[in-house]
């Protein structure tokens, strides 16, 4: 390295800067490191395309948040026993050490609300809650298997996003970003939609970037109005003066960066510019109208009327236009009571638009590279909360569902005891499914890491098995 | 790292990489014979011995001792390079370097030699950080012209070894920029700047940066870093993530930087205020660092686990933010770098465990004069009643024999089981007392059923006490804000004890007698249940009179409401059991509001219920501290005790009637306050274990407090308690304490610290970059008093601060993130000052210091479902309320401020000592649409147009200088006057309304200087904003 200093020329640099750095960075395919220190200048472009440890089954993921947490007895964990047991307490032994959040854990059990059906080749049992899911259940792997250590909302949310009860973690989707990067060259990598009655009980903690660099956090968008805040220009600012402001805004910008010579101005500059990119492509993406009928209807997607059915379409709009990681909240499947009437209405907002995604994404050609997970925070007790309606939260044991990305379609793995409280096989701990969604991304989940306080910090913490079974 | 690499690397060596596998390389460079010490035993040490050295020995092997290597020495190579079946070493870590796999292979290829030394054990140095700092001298350095203080010494001797120069000094302008927004976030005003430049004198800089130092706008940007590492929010976080009352704390933080309150001085008071001989407010306020955690009233919690949760919090920040070393990691397990252990980490956790959790009332300094006048002229007018009758003493004892002499029912108290169902999610806890405790989720309507089997065979009434607990707020003994409650109804039945098949018989109360009565008044705003149907609250009657929406209440007013307080039921009939009875009690607390996700409840805190065999029981008219003191022999009452008789007594007295009502007006001036949250120590110490895997539920063997042997004592003098552990983290001998706050202040001003972990000196942290500069400023604090302005004085005065920030091509590439310190800092300014620039260049800026958190604008879809999970209160700031610093924007923990969140604003759910700084489209969004970066644009505009003079260039010039704080160059200026040109034209379109986007209110414009059009106002507003969106806008540089 040479010692003399010369005289400044920054101009030279700034243009090597512009052109080489910026200007086609997002692009490039320049492998960083994983291991790199968070960068308190963000001279390297931090959502530049990054390789993972091997290769990937899946390049995106859609995260089916049923957020409130709803029954596995009344939608997939089939228990007879417990309907014959209806009505009556729970052996003692079962209850040892139990902890529930509402309920006298010693409440009596309840038995399942409705009726079990197999369907598919492969004989995946359901209900009729799920009529849709029904049809596709030969293109995704139930896990009945589920267990979380949490039993109360919001830390439940938290552990099922972060794999950490305490706040301040990375959420899986800034994990996933800081490790891949992006492919879109004008929308978020992490993209965040939230339906139904109320936003999750975790709220930005769910997506939130915790100690990893801000970038990474997901970036929540509405399926009316604006999708993104502060998108439009302001009222009385039409396309010309907006761009003749950024191009004033960028000359200026330019003439700065050749008095001082920072990089990170060129990065301000690049930022300015994707900002108005996505003035345009993010309310394109937005336009589901210009779907066709045929698909609006495989949804049950109504242009201009928020639901978790547009949700759902815009989850496979993001996802071809690259945006790695896209979750869908819908709260609330919270049913302490009026479980019948208002778990049927969560199946009847959400069932359609679940199975379309996946049969949409398979017609597309996105399934393979596109893993889908369906799940909420923890399951449901096979006690009752209070007269013969409703059930509690409950952490031993509960179902998700999850397709394409490398997952193995149509098996049912695990299996609950006979009242559907503990899980007596293939146990799968929030942190194993997360280690499993990590490696279907390419990451050997023990070493996607990132150092903070003086320790190296990864997704699954000290835990986490990959569950090979749920591997096509 | 990156941007290393490629600035050195060549196409060429990146091609060789690319073709080679990277281990392969490596090996192939270092095939001559590897050294143990010098090669192999750092890589172990570092990366191995944390689990296979002297403490632990996983899977029992030892690298740290030839034998247990040797034995396992086939493992090594394929366990590191991860080219085995088994999983790659180390675990949870980054994997070793492609050249250091290869030296490793080289060594085991080579024979494995092992040094002598590794064998027998050698002491290994103690980390730098853990030995107490000693005064280094400043190096020589060559250039004996650079340099104005011991700081510069260091940094150039450094620079010299490097053989690289300091930059020159930054133009004035620049630099009063540069101090004005370190010293106080904000930019200097256009004549601050012209004055300094025309200051020739030699003081010219030292006279602003004492100027800067003395302005209240100090203490306000130095609070918003020790802010985010006391992770302050205004709500609670959660789901329920209630509003909370803590900026009484965030104004004690400024209030003490302002004082310049010595470092060591706040840090104790925050651990351990309220144990301070004759604490003051500002002392217990300060308390609320440790009650910054999140507090969590989802419905169905344990309170216990998130109690525990609150203390993990409380440790990390303390770790974090004061220790500056990571002590999270021993909550589980012995850390595994650092020397700690776990049951050292319980023994500080037991010093912190020890508290209860409430919240005090707190006075403006006004307010605390009106109270002291209150008191004063009170005991006045009691004075001179005792005067002018002199025989007052004996009256008062004819008095107090009296009331004693009426008889008292017996009363039993009764320990209730609670239906879990009717609780409505809130948690009943029972007290040693018989008294429940409500903690928890705060439903604001709801009926807990409470059944009590009492062997008493005639139950003819009940006494319900509300009573006071330092868990409440206020100490309740309610759990409104106020400390205060209502009960809507109280009903009961009751059914024979131990018989099963009997049905249990509604018991009619028949009447009902409280010590407190007030008259019938409508529920406060605050409770509005949207039924539209008349809610008050008024006598005990209210409590028995079948209607829900009536309740009897006790709030007597400021400064007289968080009382004990009682009513006594007298049942129509005698329940009379030989057996027994079972007698279940509905507590109906239905006064709450719609919301109970917000403050709007007014539910019991503390209660107790009692039976009685009298059926003409009535409730005790003498609070409880008069029956005390009346209860003491009159020759040993205390002159409080005699003093809190005469105030009650002298109420009863009719002839006084005119004195008791003057004293009676006075106390309705009493002012409300505000409250805080807040620790006191308990009394009785909580016993805190040492738990397994830090699981609550798995408590290990009891501790006691203590601290870390690898740090330094405790003081020896005094009790073993959270002062002294106080005391203790700002010793002079304590290792990390000044250390890890000068390297916080050096991080502030430079943009990384000496250190750059700043949240961990411990050994995993990065190496210092000037370790001897870090070690002369720790002592400098602490020997000049733990004096954080003179650390900043030190700072600001020095050469290397006020360096040029222009950096060369080679300096770019040699030092790009200017460790070296041969430039001045030049980054973009933290998020809360990207919109206090704006604010104060349009000249909109409300200076005002410190109060309630506000509400600027922002999208009201944020605080309502479905995007935030319960419906929150945001109502807009009108006025100047709307300008007011970011540092004062209210923050909800689960829908942070939107222009924060995207500017790298911590949200306050755990301590953060390093903020990230993004460069993001979203930030561009945000100052170009936001609406409050509009306004500022507008009124910038505005201001130019109507201050700045009729030329276009002297319009120019003026925004430069408020925006920038220097003139346009010729390129610059040529843009935007072409640029104002073309939108004037623009805006001057037919049919074109220019205030659609110039003014805030189009249908309301506001009044131009004559000569001034519309089209001018909007095209000039283009500007503005052009120039408000400006990286240097918000850049120091």
């Amino acid at each position: 390295m040479t010692t003399k200093l010369e005289p400044v020329n920054p101009i030279k640099l700034s243009r090597r800067w512009f052109f080489e750095q910026c200007g086609v960075g997002l692009g490039s395919a320049a492998l960083h490191s994983l291991f790199a220190e968070s960068g308190y200048a963000a001279q390297v472009d931090p959502l530049a395309p990054k390789a993972p440890h091997f290769a990937p089954k899946a390049k995106n993921v859609i995260f089916l948040f049923m957020a409130g947490a709803p029954s596995h007895l009344e939608i997939f964990d089939n228990k007879p026993m417990l309907k014959k047991f209806d009505g009556t307490l729970p052996p003692p032994e079962l209850l040892k050490g139990y902890r529930s959040a509402f309920i006298n854990p010693n409440s009596k059990l309840l038995g399942p609300k409705f009726e079990f059906k197999k369907y598919g080749q492969s004989g995946a049992e359901l209900t009729n809650l799920v009529p849709h899911l029904s049809t596709i259940v030969d293109d995704i792997a139930i896990v009945k298997g589920m267990v979380t250590d949490a039993f109360n909302h919001a830390p439940g949310q938290v552990l099922m996003n972060t794999g950490a009860m305490q706040f301040g973690r990375p959420s899986m989707g800034a994990w996933v970003t800081y490790g891949l990067g992006s492919e879109s060259r004008d929308l978020p990598a992490f993209v965040v939609m939230s339906s139904g009655k109320k936003g999750p009980s975790g709220g930005t903690s769910c997506w939130g970037s915790g100690f990893l660099p801000t970038v990474y956090q997901g970036v929540e968008f509405r399926s009316a109005g604006d999708p993104v805040l502060y998108l439009s220009n302001p009222a009385g600012v039409d396309s010309q003066i907006q761009r003749e402001s950024l191009d004033s805004i960028r000359k200026m910008n330019e003439i700065h960066l050749g008095a001082t010579g920072d990089p990170e101005i060129a990065t301000r500059i690049n930022s300015f510019e994707m900002a108005f990119r996505m003035q345009t492509s993010a309310p394109e993406l937005m336009d589901i109208a210009k779907e066709s009928k045929e698909t609006l209807e495989l949804y049950g997607a109504e242009p201009g009327k928020p639901s978790f059915a547009n949700n759902c379409l815009l989850a496979r709009r993001l996802v071809q236009r690259g945006v790695r990681f896209v979750q869908l909240y819908h709260e609330a499947w919270d049913q302490h009571s009026a479980l019948v009437k208002d778990i049927t209405q969560n199946c009847r907002d959400t069932d359609r638009a679940a199975a379309a995604l996946i049969q949409d994404l398979k017609r597309t050609g996105l399934l393979d590279s596109t893993l889908v997970v369906w799940g909420g925070e923890f399951g449901r007790t096979p006690m009752v909360q209070g007269g013969e309606d409703g059930r509690d939260h409950h952490p031993n044991a509960f179902t998700m569902w999850m397709a394409g990305g490398g997952i193995k379609p149509g098996i049912t793995l695990g299996e609950s005891d006979d009242l559907g409280f503990n899980v007596v096989k293939d146990k799968v701990h929030v942190h194993d499914l997360h280690a499993t969604m990590l490696h279907l991304l390419g990451f050997e989940h023990t070493r996607l890491t990132y150092k903070f306080q003086g320790r190296p910090f990864r997704l699954t913490d000290v835990h986490g098995q990959l569950v090979p079974k749920l591997l096509a | 790292m990156g941007i290393q690499r490629r600035f050195t690397q060549t196409a060429a060596a990146r091609a060789v990489i690319a073709a080679i596998p990277l281990a392969a390389l490596f090996y192939l460079q270092a095939q001559s014979k590897p050294d143990f010490n010098k090669d192999i035993r750092p890589i172990f040490e570092t990366s191995c011995y944390s689990c296979h050295g002297e403490k632990v020995q996983s899977g029992g092997l030892r690298l740290d001792q030839q034998a247990s290597a040797l034995a396992h020495l086939v493992g090594i190579y394929p366990r590191v390079a991860g080219t085995g079946p088994q999983q790659r070493m180390p675990l949870g870590a980054a994997p070793l370097t492609p050249a250091q796999i290869g030296l490793i292979k080289a060594w085991v290829d080579s024979g494995a030699a092992w040094a002598d030394t590794a064998t027998s054990a050698v002491p290994k140095k103690k980390h730098w950080a853990f030995v107490p700092p000693v005064r280094p001298a400043p190096p020589t350095v060559k250039n004996v012209k650079w340099g104005r203080n011991p700081i510069d010494r260091f940094v150039l001797a450094k620079l010299e070894a490097e053989q690289v120069a300091p930059s020159g000094e930054a133009p004035k302008a620049t630099l009063l920029r540069r101090l004005s927004l370190d010293l106080t976030g904000l930019p200097p005003s256009p004549e601050e700047v012209a004055s300094f430049v025309k200051d020739t004198s030699p003081k010219a800089w030292e006279k602003q940066v004492e100027r800067l130092l003395a302005s209240p706008h100090y203490g306000e940007k130095w609070a918003r870093q020790w802010l985010d590492g006391a992770r302050y929010a205004d709500s609670d976080g959660y789901e329920k993530d209630k509003p909370r009352f803590v900026w009484a704390y965030r104004d004690y933080v400024i209030n003490a930087f302002n004082k310049n309150l010595p470092y060591n001085q706040f840090v104790s008071e925050q651990l351990a205020g309220d144990l301070m001989p004759n604490a003051t407010q500002d002392q217990k306020v300060a308390t609320g660092f440790l009650r910054n955690s999140m507090v969590n009233e989802e419905g169905g919690i344990d309170p216990e686990q998130f109690r525990m949760e609150a203390m993990y919090d409380r440790m990390d920040a303390v770790g974090k933010n004061i220790l500056g070393v990571t002590i999270q990691c021993a909550q589980c397990h012995n850390h595994k770098y650092d020397p700690l252990q776990q049951e050292e980490y319980y023994r500080i956790f037991a010093f912190l465990n020890n508290s209860h959790e409430g919240a005090m009332a707190v006075y403006t300094p006004a307010e605390q004069m009106k109270i002291a006048d209150i008191l004063r002229r009170t005991k006045e007018i009691e004075t001179n009643l005792q005067h002018r009758n002199p025989t007052w003493r004996d009256r008062m004892a004819a008095w107090g024999d009296a009331a004693m002499k009426v008889a008292q029912p017996e009363w039993t108290v009764v320990k209730p089981e609670v239906d879990d169902i009717s609780t409505g999610g809130q948690k009943y806890i029972l007290q040693e007392d018989g008294s429940l405790l409500a903690q928890g989720y705060a439903p604001t309507k709801h009926t807990v059923k409470l059944t009590v089997k009492t062997p008493l065979k005639q139950v003819a009434s009940v006494r319900l006490e509300l009573l006071n607990d330092p868990n409440l707020p206020l100490s309740g003994p309610g759990r409104s804000i106020r400390g205060t409650g209502a009960l809507s109804e109280f009903t009961l039945d009751a059914a024979p004890l131990g018989d099963p098949t009997a049905k249990a018989q509604k018991i009619k109360v028949a009447s009902a007698t409280a010590d407190i009565n007030l008259p019938e008044s409508p529920l406060d705003a605050t409770y509005a249940d949207k039924s539209n149907k008349k809610r008050t609250m008024g006598p005990i009657q209210f409590a028995i009179d079948g209607v829900d929406e009536t309740a009897w209440g006790h709030d007597a007013g400021p400064g007289q409401r968080n009382v004990p307080r009682k009513a006594v039921f007298n049942l129509a009939e005698t329940i009379s059991n030989e057996s027994g009875s079972v007698i279940t009690f509905y507590v109906k607390q239905n006064a709450g509001g719609w919301n109970s996700d917000d403050n709007q409840n007014q539910n019991l805190g503390r209660f107790r219920i009692s039976l009685s065999s009298d059926p003409k029981a009535t409730a005790d008219p003498l609070p409880m501290a008069v029956r005390e003191a009346l209860a003491v022999a009159r020759d040993k009452r205390s002159p409080q005790q005699e003093q809190a008789l005469f105030s009650y007594y002298r109420k009863t007295v009719p002839e006084w009637k005119d004195d008791n009502s003057t004293v009676e007006e006075l106390w309705k001036g009493y002012p409300e306050g505000s409250s805080q949250l807040v620790l006191n120590e308990r009394p009785s110490v909580r016993e805190t274990h040492q738990l397994t895997r830090g699981d609550f539920l798995q408590p290990g063997k009891l501790v006691t407090g203590g601290v870390p042997s690898f740090l330094n004592p405790l003081p020896a003098d005094g009790p073993v308690n959270r002062l002294a552990f106080a005391k203790w983290l700002v010793s002079r001998d304590a290792p990390t304490t000044a250390r890890s706050y000068v390297n916080r202040i050096w991080l502030a001003y430079f943009g990384v610290g000496i250190v750059e972990t700043a949240e961990d000196l411990g050994t995993q942290s990065s190496p210092p970059s000037h370790p001897e500069l870090l070690d002369w400023l720790a002592v400098e604090f602490m020997d000049k008093g733990w004096d954080v302005k003179a650390i900043h004085r030190l700072i600001v005065n020095s050469s290397t601060y006020r360096q040029n920030s222009v950096a060369s091509e080679e300096l770019q590439a040699k030092d790009p993130y200017n460790r070296l310190l041969a430039r001045g800092p030049r980054f973009r300014v933290d998020g809360e000052i990207v919109r206090d620039i704006a604010l104060a260049a349009s000249g909109l800026l409300d200076e005002k210091v410190g109060g309630p958190s506000v509400n600027p604008p922002a999208p009201a879809f944020l605080f309502v479902p479905p995007t935030s999970y319960g419906p929150k209160v945001w109502n807009e700031a009108k006025g100047s309320e709307r300008y007011r610093r970011a540092l004062y924007t209210f923050r909800f923990r689960s829908v942070p401020y939107p222009m924060l969140q995207v500017f790298d604003s911590p949200n306050g759910e755990a301590a953060c000592v390093r903020r990230s700084r993004s460069n993001t489209p979203l930030q561009a969004l945000t100052t170009l649409n936001e609406p409050m970066f509009l306004e500022t644009a507008r009124a910038l505009a505005q201001k130019t147009l109507n201050e700045a003079g009729a030329e276009d260039t002297q319009r120019l010039r003026f925004m430069f200088r408020r925006v920038l704080s220097r003139e346009p160059s010729g390129a610059e200026a040529d843009e935007l006057l072409s640029l104002v040109k073309r939108e004037q034209q623009n805006f001057s379109t037919a049919g074109r309304d220019p205030w659609k986007f110039a003014a805030n209110d189009p249908e309301h414009p506001p009044t131009l200087a004559k000569n001034v059009t519309p089209a001018q106002a909007a095209a000039w507003t283009v500007v503005s904003r052009v120039l408000l969106n400006l990286d240097e806008a918000i850049t120091k540089e």
